[in-house]
């Protein structure tokens, strides 16, 4: 250790007492604490945490044509419909005559992940290679993190083709029908 | 024989080394902070594995939250300015020098265009207080009545004159056209998601970005 003041005062010519020299050593112990202080202050106070961003993607609008449908083949389209109470209701073809639901489902890995994930693989072998299309279509009753959670599983599936929709009264009619239409 | 004294350590510890550490991550810290700022509208954002993260500048957000209140602001104040200017003229507004600097320290504004003077006269601490700012009008067409139409559009325009005058400089970056982000509450129902949706769409603006939080992998 870096010891500044060690002369004792021994040797010294005629015995004169000498002032002891002091002031080599300063006691940092305060200023560290300030240091750490402010750099505790500092550490919080920065936005470390940035927001995620989500980038959707909307289809074109065509202002002259009212028409929004697009039409996709029956065996390769499932539509998701958002409800209430973070519910979603799903089937495979059209709503008409589907091949598949129209069945409730919640979200996460025992919900809605699970057919997403069975579908993506059946899809190809029925449809001659193509793969799925997802349509997702919200209800007025469903919320900002509905949609956000279902494209997120989008995302988590890995699945290429999806869209966002406008739901049809008679949709509205099976989500009702379901008891997730609740405001 | 006198007994061998031991010398005592000093119980003192040598500061300097652990000083000159913490002074410099202070610095550290103190260089590369901006600081958090008091969210004029804070909302609730949905969680998402998405693990991109929302560009610093260049974007313009529009936040959503409280049964349908729309705020809307750009991320750079040179930005802001020039938006005002051109919603002045097309809303018939006049503002001061005055106006233009404190919009400039807005982050987001959420009033319809006649009454964002009375907004803007106001102390900043004022201007978020409950039932101040009630939301920009939002409708389906695009007609002066869709205030929000009209303030994304005149921002776009505003960020593509501002990259066009900063065309000249040399170490100049295109950092492309202006970014509309949705930050909505995750309560926020669908309908005024939506029409803000059909808004963006309107004016093409078929690509934008919803704000999320982080989420782990899987729940």
């Amino acid at each position: 250790m870096a010891e500044l003041n060690q002369d004792s005062g021994k040797g010294g010519k005629g015995g004169k007492v000498r002032s002891k020299k002091n002031g080599g050593k300063v006691d940092l112990t305060a200023m560290v604490d300030l240091a750490f202080l402010l750099i505790t202050f500092f550490m919080l106070t920065t936005s470390l945490n940035k927001p995620q961003a989500m980038d959707v993607a909307m289809p074109d609008k065509d202002k002259t044509e009212k028409k929004e449908e697009v039409l996709t083949a029956d065996n390769r389209s499932v539509t998701v419909l958002l409800g209430s109470d973070n519910k979603v209701s799903w089937y495979y073809g059209q709503i008409n005559a589907p091949i598949e639901g129209p069945t409730v489902a919640g979200f996460g890995a025992d919900g809605i992940r699970k057919v997403l994930i069975e579908k993506k693989a059946y899809v190809p072998r029925v449809s001659g290679g193509k793969d799925v299309i997802v349509i997702i279509r919200p209800s007025d009753m469903s919320t900002q993190k509905d949609l956000v959670d279902i494209l997120d599983e989008m995302k988590i599936v890995d699945i290429k083709r999806y869209m966002i929709a406008k739901i049809s009264p008679e949709e509205i009619d099976v989500l009702k029908r379901d008891n997730i239409y609740n405001d | 024989m006198g007994k061998a004294k031991v010398k005592r350590a000093s119980t003192s510890i040598d500061m300097t080394a652990m000083c000159d550490v913490s002074f410099l991550l202070l610095s550290f810290f103190v260089m590369t902070s901006t600081a958090k700022q008091p969210e004029a509208f804070p909302v609730d954002t949905p969680a998402s594995t998405t693990k991109d993260k929302l560009p610093d500048s260049n974007v313009g957000i529009i936040t959503i939250g409280d049964k349908g209140k729309v705020f809307f602001g750009a991320t750079d104040r040179d930005v802001r300015v020039k938006t005002l200017e051109k919603m002045s003229s097309r809303y018939g507004v006049q503002f001061s020098q005055q106006d233009y600097d404190q919009f400039a320290l807005m982050e987001n504004v959420g009033t319809p265009m006649k009454a964002i003077k009375q907004v803007l006269a106001m102390e900043p601490s004022k201007r978020l207080e409950p039932g101040v700012q009630n939301g920009i009008p939002v409708d389906s067409t695009e007609a002066l009545s869709n205030e929000l139409y009209q303030w994304v559009q005149t921002a776009r325009l505003a960020a593509a004159e501002l990259n066009k005058e900063k065309e000249s400089n040399r170490d100049f970056v295109d950092p492309g056209p202006l970014k509309i982000a949705i930050k909505a509450d995750g309560a926020e129902k669908y309908p005024s998601i939506n029409a803000v949706i059909e808004t963006l769409r309107n004016q093409k603006q078929n690509k934008f970005s919803f704000i999320t939080g982080l989420r782990a992998e899987d729940k």
